[in-house]
């Protein structure tokens, strides 16, 4: 009887003293929960969920103060992945914040830009270049489309068009499925 | 199965020693003979050529000629100005009548850039700049002349030859693979090329040998092509060549695929993501192996190419030299032209092809079979059915994948399940759609999941760089914020160090005090 509890209690003891040192020795400095929550986040930093950009609303999320439906870039697939990664039921997207809409990217009609600076102060992510009173454009690459430079501009010369797809790229539709027999197929095969 | 690279690459020195099988694959109606009666003929010139700017794997290339100029055969129309890649030459001599947009035999059914020639009718070269006793040249310059042909794959990929081989040399190749096993039915353009140019395949194999640096050339080719057998042989014991044999590879669909023809050589798989180079090997076509053959020892870049036309809707089958731009519908018309009942135009055999919107589409480098089905060969034999889990397709799959498990986690946009499984090694073949009791068309699927993962994968990339360049922003703004105050604090202390400053100052709140108590 001795030797039974004695040996769970050294082996406890050499367990405990295991786990502390394995504990320190692979500690995680950040909170990956924040990561992963910043990870399916889009950075479009635009702000729309109340949060000034993407990081504190992920800080946010992993702290539980905000809902995961705040975020209109990342629409309803983004709430399905937070909801997948936090382990909560998937809500629809809180219309208060925006809706989801196709990716945009920002165009600056040159003709009538002032070159007052504003639009670079607001913009998030360093997107256009510009100097006082000298023409602004926007680098498209670069640019989220986040609306944040559209308010500022006191001359309205910014407007939001659908992001161009890049160059080269291109892709195959999602399949219909046919439900007649006798019906042409759209591929070969 | 955990070797290391140069393990591998010692074993797949070995390659063409004995034959071994890949997974799955189908034996295939043929349907070859159709097209092979009649020997490869020139294709008339059509009023005009639409030569399109995009003929390689990429971006679009970019006009170096405009409108109205005269051109001679041969002269650069296209071309990346920094690159000095994907050039594109003229297939004639003529006027340069417009730069249009013009449907391009593309997947995605797209319009592209197209150069439009009115041939002269004179079919007048450029004059030619053969490399003088190649023989004695080092391999770059090899490449260079490569690569001003605008020579790509032709067996369907069109990736940049140059490219291709210096990516390789840098990796050390033992032996250069030359596909000729043709393995799609419909398709006998490399077979006829086979036939018709040995010479030209021997002697562009002995040039890629040189320039990518291998030790040895196979030359890969089904076992039901005797006459290519025999043609070849004759043309290596001709050039005296000791270094290049030929293989014989049992036909099994897609045997001709390059992963599955190392597969059969060597009994070694490419690594996932990887390249043949990872096993010392690099694989061309031998229609490739004949252009750079014809660049490097006559100074022609790739302006034609042999096209098979072929299927139940044409009349009388058979394979054309065309010259590149050269519209489908007249390559179709010199067939014969279509026959009642044509249904569908494919561009590429019929298990990997894809359909043509309309036979005005263009000739590219990568078109080697034009394919006309009839009504009955594309009809849908019964609706589709959900998937029973027979597992016919994981079969067949020559890739090894499970195409049912892929299937479900597509159309369940579960795109990391999509991923983990391997989807981006399929290689597209059809064989398991082929099988498919159900009728479901899981290629169209995986071209579809194939797609939307390149683009998460964009946007993925797209999202870290907004983040970098935000949290960039950040921290810049709050240095700045900072180097402000410290500035302001310095300021301050200045003043306080400063004895005449404070007297002033002492002063001035003086005054303000007084001024206060008299307005009381």
């Amino acid at each position: 009887m001795l030797t039974a509890i004695l040996s769970i209690a050294i082996l406890g003891i050499l367990f405990g003293l295991g786990l502390g040192w394995a504990a320190r020795k692979f500690h995680v400095d950040s909170d990956p929960v924040v990561d992963q929550v910043d990870a399916i986040l889009p950075q479009t930093q635009c702000g729309q969920c109340n949060f000034p950009g993407c990081r504190p609303y992920a800080e946010a999320i992993a702290a539980g103060d905000a809902p995961i439906n705040q975020c209109p870039p990342g629409g309803e697939a983004g709430v399905k992945a937070l909801a997948d990664l936090l382990g909560l039921d998937p809500m629809p997207l809180n219309p208060e914040n925006g809706e989801e809409k196709p990716a945009t990217v920002a165009l600056i009609d040159e003709q009538t830009c002032i070159g007052c600076t504003l639009c670079i102060q607001a913009c998030p992510v360093d997107a256009i270049l510009g100097a006082p009173k000298l023409m602004h454009t926007v680098i498209a690459a670069e640019c989220t489309g986040c609306d944040l430079c559209l308010p500022p501009c006191p001359v309205d010369c910014i407007e939001m068009i659908v992001r161009p797809r890049q160059d080269g790229t291109w892709t195959w539709p999602q399949p219909v499925a046919a439900t007649v027999p006798g019906q042409m197929r759209t591929g070969v095969t | 199965m955990f070797r290391r690279r140069k393990d591998k690459v010692e074993l797949a020195r070995r390659a063409g020693d004995r034959l071994h099988r890949f997974h799955g694959g189908l034996r295939l109606h043929h349907y070859k003979k159709i097209s092979c009666e009649i020997p490869v003929q020139r294709a008339a010139l059509p009023p005009r050529l639409y030569v399109p700017l995009l003929q390689h794997t990429g971006r679009e290339a970019e006009a170096t000629v405009s409108e109205g100029q005269h051109v001679l055969k041969g002269e650069q129309i296209g071309c990346f100005k920094q690159l000095g890649s994907g050039c594109v030459h003229a297939p004639t001599s003529g006027t340069v009548s417009a730069i249009v947009r013009h449907p391009i035999s593309h997947p995605a059914g797209e319009d592209g850039r197209c150069i439009v020639i009115r041939p002269d009718g004179l079919d007048q070269w450029l004059e030619q700049e053969p490399l003088a006793d190649w023989q004695s040249l080092d391999p770059a310059a090899l490449l260079q002349c490569i690569r001003n042909s605008g020579i790509v794959g032709l067996g369907g990929a069109m990736f940049p030859t140059a490219y291709k081989v210096q990516e390789a040399s840098e990796r050390g190749i033992h032996t250069l693979v030359l596909n000729g096993s043709e393995c799609e039915p419909y398709i006998s353009c490399d077979e006829m090329l086979m036939r018709e140019q040995p010479d030209s395949i021997v002697l562009g194999a002995r040039i890629l040998q040189k320039a990518v640096g291998a030790e040895r050339t196979l030359i890969a080719i089904e076992d039901q092509m005797g006459a290519v057998h025999q043609a070849l042989q004759a043309a290596i014991d001709r050039s005296g060549t000791a270094s290049i044999s030929i293989v014989k590879v049992t036909t099994i669909y897609p045997e001709g695929g390059e992963k599955q023809l190392i597969q059969v050589l060597t009994g070694l798989e490419v690594p996932s993501g990887g390249r043949p180079a990872d096993l010392g090997l690099l694989c061309q076509n031998v229609a490739t192996a004949t252009a750079v053959a014809r660049a490097v020892t006559e100074g022609k870049p790739l302006v034609e190419r042999i096209v098979t036309v072929t299927g139940s809707g044409v009349r009388s089958p058979r394979n054309l030299l065309a010259a590149i731009g050269t519209p489908v519908s007249n390559l179709v018309d010199q067939c014969g032209g279509y026959l009642p009942g044509a249904a569908r135009l494919v561009l590429g055999g019929p298990m990997m092809g894809y359909p043509l919107a309309s036979d005005s589409n263009p000739v590219t480098k990568a078109a080697n079979c034009i394919l006309v089905l009839n009504e009955d060969e594309i009809r849908r034999p019964q609706a589709e059915m959900p998937c029973i889990r027979c597992g016919e397709c994981a079969r067949v799959c020559p890739a090894l994948l499970l195409p049912q498990q892929l299937n479900r986690s597509i159309r369940a946009q579960k795109w990391e399940e999509t991923q983990a499984g391997g989807l981006r090694d399929c290689i597209e073949c059809g064989c398991c759609d082929f099988v498919c009791p159900s009728h479901i068309p899981l290629v169209e699927w995986f071209r579809f999941g194939k797609s939307r993962l390149q683009e998460l994968a964009a946007e993925k990339q797209r999202a870290d760089r907004a983040r970098q360049r935000f949290e960039a922003r950040e921290s810049r703004l709050a240095r700045n914020s900072l180097a402000r105050k410290q500035r302001i604090a310095e300021k301050k202390r200045a003043l306080r160090a400063d004895a005449g400053q404070q007297e002033k100052i002492a002063e001035s709140i003086e005054r303000a005090r007084k001024r206060r108590e008299k307005t009381e």
